[in-house]
């Protein structure tokens, strides 16, 4: 029987199997940033244990650092000592580092890619649930906690059970105007934020075929949001011409060889997935959260649902709560959802092909008043190729600020955090309760609702946008 | 890592589903470069709440938190293990884990016991009617068990054989898997000559 693209990167990477254990997988990538790696190099130097391959092996600074002032010292002190001991451990063991100044600095999900790190049929693992990024070059790609990123410093292996397949195919062309975003938020609302748990997800169909890698790397982030160990997609003409030419990429025969592999990496047609889901593009839509997990969504046409319409019981209460939590009406429509902040970033959409999004909705238009508006590139290098384009101009003259690469808002563990009570709609990821900042409240939107939000100070997508008088 | 074979303690009731890891210890919280000191962390939000269960006095030296389905959802950041044990928690029972939570805490000697919706239903009933009531987990029989007479709950939980054979042993991960060092020199041996390297750093022209 033939076998799924999941499974024969699997197979590639089994350095041990043996009965009634898990497989010991080789590492090919391994990320590392300050928040989930300062205990891992303790544990190696308790141990008198080196990094195995600090050749396969990358570190940055994302999580914890400002978006202004990249200059100056960190001026949290808590903050400071954690990237300062990742600078430190990296020294120590021999691990490349992007401290925040470089050129190469920015969310470890941006970067990888950016580099030409991240290629079709590799294991990459990183100390962050969105790891699942990765997955949109055919990668197998997932997170982990501390205890097992100590164990790929120490190894370069993980002790993993072989997870089931999923397929997720999506059939047809998203509307215009009609996001990758919008599409996995759908996706999300529709399987359950457990819909995902203990799979591997391939996507395919045409609709994922006809995107972009940066379009593909949103939809395998939000992998981990409906609880799928990794999600991926297998490698393509649009993959092979992203990567080639990438600092780190394969160079001439190399290359050649490289490609004759990647081309492999597909799932044979009599492979069995032990699991399937249909998704048709045409009927997906601008799509919302309303609520504190990123399964809480409906089409930003629709309106606040009434939590006694849901038939499962844990998902009143939930709807329920998510409700209090957010200050919302059931009953109310999306678009009369008033923002005060507009976060557009993270690993989520922080790419250069989101900020063009973005620019070219407000350009020519302003932020609201009553709005403020975040623009974070993912990383210091789609901060200088958006003001090569002159996309900084077009932000800050809409009266948005223009921050330095980073998580930021996402999470909320640097000072661009929500205050209590504030409402965001944000690019990013996940809505959960105080993500962004203690008592804040989050929509999860695609850049061009984001955008459009921006400028009318309520959820909202283009096509309720006045013609701008000048562009 | 300390072995694992049997805890009976006090069970808290955290009647909610999808309990993430953002609730379980935000992210103000994960700038410590230790594994300990996550205590004050512990579902700080709701702390807050003088009336949140953890607050309730019946619960004080709580070591068991049974919670609804898809508990530990979210970030991989294992520092909700290390938070839920530097409080006191030894186990964890629910109907449902997020994935990388429940790796977590295997790796860090957290039990997370997977049991059907019913037993977890009955167990909040059974505490809440009980404060102070003691749950025992027992990792050799795999049960769950609590209370006498009518209310009595005992059933079965769900943990992968490899998770529960190193937590019985407390076994250090890493010093197994260096044990098999020849397979892995082996595997490197083989692997394709151009597969990427961070290093030597190329930079982009």
């Amino acid at each position: 029987m033939g076998r799924t693209l999941a499974e024969k990167v699997w197979d590639e990477h089994v350095v041990r199997s043996a009965e009634d254990e898990p497989d010991l997988l080789f590492i090919d990538l391994h990320l590392v940033h300050e928040v989930t790696s300062p205990q891992a190099f303790d544990g190696l130097r308790q141990a008198s244990r080196p990094v195995r391959r600090p050749d396969l092996t990358i570190a940055t600074e994302d999580h914890n650092i400002p978006t202004v002032d990249v200059d100056q010292p960190i001026a949290d002190p808590v903050s400071r000592t954690q990237v300062e001991t990742l600078r430190r451990n990296c020294e120590e063991f021999g691990v490349r580092l992007h401290p925040l100044g470089d050129v190469d600095q920015g969310i470890v999900h941006i970067i990888g890619p950016q580099l030409g790190l991240t290629q079709p049929g590799m294991t990459v693992v990183c100390g962050d649930s969105h790891t699942s990024t990765h997955g949109a070059f055919g990668a197998l790609a997932f997170g982990i906690g501390t205890s097992e990123v100590e164990h790929v410093l120490a190894t370069q292996t993980l002790t993993q059970a072989r997870p089931r397949t999923m397929a997720v195919t999506v059939e047809g062309d998203l509307p215009a105007g009609v996001s990758a975003k919008d599409l996995v938020l759908t996706l999300i609302a529709q399987v359950g934020t457990g819909g995902g748990q203990g799979y591997v997800v391939e996507y395919r169909g045409e609709a994922i075929r006809s995107m972009s890698m940066e379009a593909r790397m949103t939809i395998c982030n939000m992998s981990i949001e409906w609880g799928a160990k990794a999600g991926l997609i297998a490698p393509d003409e649009t993959t092979f011409a992203y990567l080639q030419g990438r600092p780190h990429a394969p160079q001439d025969q190399d290359w050649d060889a490289a490609v004759r592999h990647w081309r492999s990496l597909i799932t044979d047609d009599d492979a069995q997935f032990d699991h399937e889901v249909v998704l048709h593009a045409q009927d997906v839509a601008p799509f919302v959260t309303w609520g504190t997990n990123p399964g809480q969504g409906v089409p930003l046409s629709s309106s606040v649902p009434f939590p006694e319409d849901f038939a499962d019981a844990n998902e009143r209460v939930s709807a329920t709560r998510a409700l209090e939590y957010m200050d919302l009406q059931a009953g109310t429509p999306m678009r009369d959802i008033g923002v005060d902040t507009v976060f557009v970033g993270s690993c989520t959409n922080g790419r250069i092909e989101d900020l063009r999004t973005v620019a070219d909705i407000v350009r020519g238009r302003r932020v609201a008043d009553s709005t403020r508006m975040l623009v974070v590139p993912g990383s210091a290098r789609v901060r200088l190729e958006a003001e090569a384009e002159g996309l900084d101009v077009v932000f800050k003259d809409a009266g948005a600020e223009w921050r330095g690469a980073g998580c930021s808002m996402c999470l909320g563990m640097n000072p661009d955090t929500l205050a209590v009570g504030e409402r965001c709609a944000s690019t990013s990821n996940r809505n959960f309760e105080g993500r962004q900042g203690k008592g804040g409240r989050t929509h999860l939107v695609s850049p061009q609702v984001a955008a459009s939000t921006a400028v009318l100070g309520h959820l909202a997508a283009p096509a309720d946008l006045p013609t701008p008088a000048s562009v | 890592m300390d072995a694992f074979t049997t805890h009976t303690g006090i069970a808290v009731p955290l009647r909610r589903s999808n309990v993430d890891t953002d609730q379980i210890i935000p992210s103000e919280y994960l700038k410590r470069v230790t594994r300990s000191g996550f205590e004050d962390g512990l579902f700080a939000a709701w702390r807050r709440d003088p009336d949140f269960v953890l607050n309730l006095p019946g619960y004080a030296g709580a070591s068991v938190l049974v919670a609804g389905p898809d508990f530990g959802t979210g970030s991989s950041r294992e520092h909700a293990v290390w938070a839920l044990q530097n409080y006191g928690f030894r186990a964890v029972v629910a109907p449902r884990f997020g994935d990388i939570f429940r790796a977590n805490s295997g790796k860090s000697g957290l039990l997370a016991a997977q049991v059907d919706e019913k037993v977890v239903q009955a167990l909040w009933d059974l505490v809440e009617s009980d404060p102070g009531a003691d749950v025992t987990v027992d990792l050799l029989e795999r049960t769950v068990s609590a209370g006498t007479g009518i209310e009595a709950v005992h059933d079965s939980f769900d943990i992968d054989d490899y998770t529960r054979w190193r937590l019985l042993q407390g076994l250090d991960d890493v010093a197994v898997t260096l044990g098999h060092a020849d397979h892995i020199t082996a595997y490197e041996s083989r692997r394709p000559a151009w597969k990427p390297a961070t290093l030597p750093v190329r930079v982009a022209d």
